[in-house]
């Protein structure tokens, strides 16, 4: 299981890596924005995407876009880790296919469990 | 006509008694005397625009010398209060990032010794289980005891270590202090140019008038509207138990899509 991060923040990044690891994914990899971000999934073989939404250069929810308009990516499992928490943009993620919604600031418990309900479904 | 400093009431007052002047004199065929009426009421509206402008000039003037910035240098951007106070908002971000990297440093470095020391307690815990049920050799309680009297040793040196780092961890927090009063200084300053703005925009406002220009306000709130585009990203919002269209914690996320089907 191959796992991007990506968010502006390192510290954000480190966070998210570390939960991760305590959830058992310790194959992570991480990028600043959706610029970096997009080609590494398209050359990488990841299985799963954490991105933020607010950030320089791409923004999370074009990154998301991006992911679902390429013909191989279009169905890795995309959960958002953001601030933004504006119900039009919470719809507008939807809509463009997200699989899961975290606001910022969250619990290890929250992400375990969108991180799991993520994967229950794409697996069943 | 007396020459003293008119005011915004003065000239409409005047205009009202002039206007009837005006035309008793054009009805009476005093041509001469309305022009003249005509040219005095044009000279009191231009003297308080003048007085309008150099009010605003004026105080535009206080404005700046408020902000620091000195127009005659060209450096004067770099030694203003608003090129200070970004400065020390970097600081904060500076700071608080310093902080984070340092405590995350010392948690990384706390979870293996604290994995270890379970790990260890509870295949110790098994086998002194095993030795009270009388299920161990004389040789394997050598080899317990052997491990017991290494796991205490250690414990006491990883503990040690573990409040080391904790202690480590409390410290760092120091950010907050700093960065408090950096944040309540340049918040000051935020406020002050504020209020030095409005003071200019109702200066503005007072020349509108004279000058008879009329701003859509309407139009221009609804321009600055479609500019905030929200697939852009604001960031955190403030207030949002207080607000209706912004969701308050991850429960009102989880309402929102399972209304929308997922």
């Amino acid at each position: 299981m191959k796992i991007l991060i990506v968010d502006d923040f390192s510290t954000m990044r480190r966070i998210i890596k570390n939960l991760l690891r305590d959830l058992g994914f310790t194959n992570t990899a991480e990028a600043d924005d959706g610029t970096t971000a997009l080609p590494m999934l398209q050359s990488g073989s990841f299985d799963f995407l954490v991105t933020d939404w607010n950030m320089p250069g791409m923004t999370g929810i074009d990154l998301l876009r991006a992911v679902r308009a390429d013909a191989r990516l279009k169905h890795l499992p995309v959960l958002m880790v953001t601030a933004e928490a504006k119900r039009d943009q919470i719809i507008e993620a939807a809509q463009a296919g997200v699989n899961g919604y975290v606001v910022k600031p969250f619990t290890a418990q929250v992400l375990k469990e969108k991180i799991e309900k993520i994967f229950e479904r794409v697996n069943g | 006509m007396e020459h003293q400093e008119p005011t915004s009431g003065d000239l409409e007052s005047s205009l009202k008694t002039h206007a009837r002047e005006l035309i008793q004199y054009l009805e009476q065929g005093h041509f001469d005397q309305a022009a003249q009426l005509i040219h005095e009421l044009a000279a009191v509206h231009d003297s308080e625009l003048y007085r309008e402008v150099g009010k605003l000039t004026r105080e535009l003037h206080t404005a700046i010398v408020n902000f620091q910035i000195d127009p005659k240098y060209p450096q004067a951007q770099e030694v203003s209060q608003i090129a200070d106070a970004t400065e020390r908002l970097s600081y904060v971000v500076h700071m608080t990032e310093r902080a984070a990297n340092r405590t995350m440093d010392l948690v990384e470095e706390c979870a293996p010794l604290v994995n270890d020391l379970n790990d260890e307690a509870k295949t110790l815990s098994a086998e002194w289980k095993r030795f009270m049920r009388r299920e161990l050799g004389v040789e394997n309680f050598r080899e317990l005891a052997k491990r017991i009297d290494l796991f205490l040793a250690r414990s006491e040196r990883d503990t040690q270590k573990l409040s080391g780092h904790l202690n480590d961890i409390l410290l760092a927090q120091d950010y907050q202090d700093l960065t408090g009063q950096v944040i309540k200084r340049v918040t000051q300053l935020v406020t002050q140019v504020e209020n030095d703005l409005v003071k200019l925009v109702l200066m503005a406002s007072q020349v509108d008038r004279f000058t008879h220009l009329k701003h859509d306000h309407e139009q221009i709130r609804q321009e600055q509207q479609q500019q905030k585009a929200p697939s852009k990203g604001e960031g955190p919002q403030i207030h949002a138990d207080k607000r209706e269209d912004v969701v308050s914690n991850q429960d009102d996320v989880d309402d929102l899509l399972s209304s929308l089907g997922f």
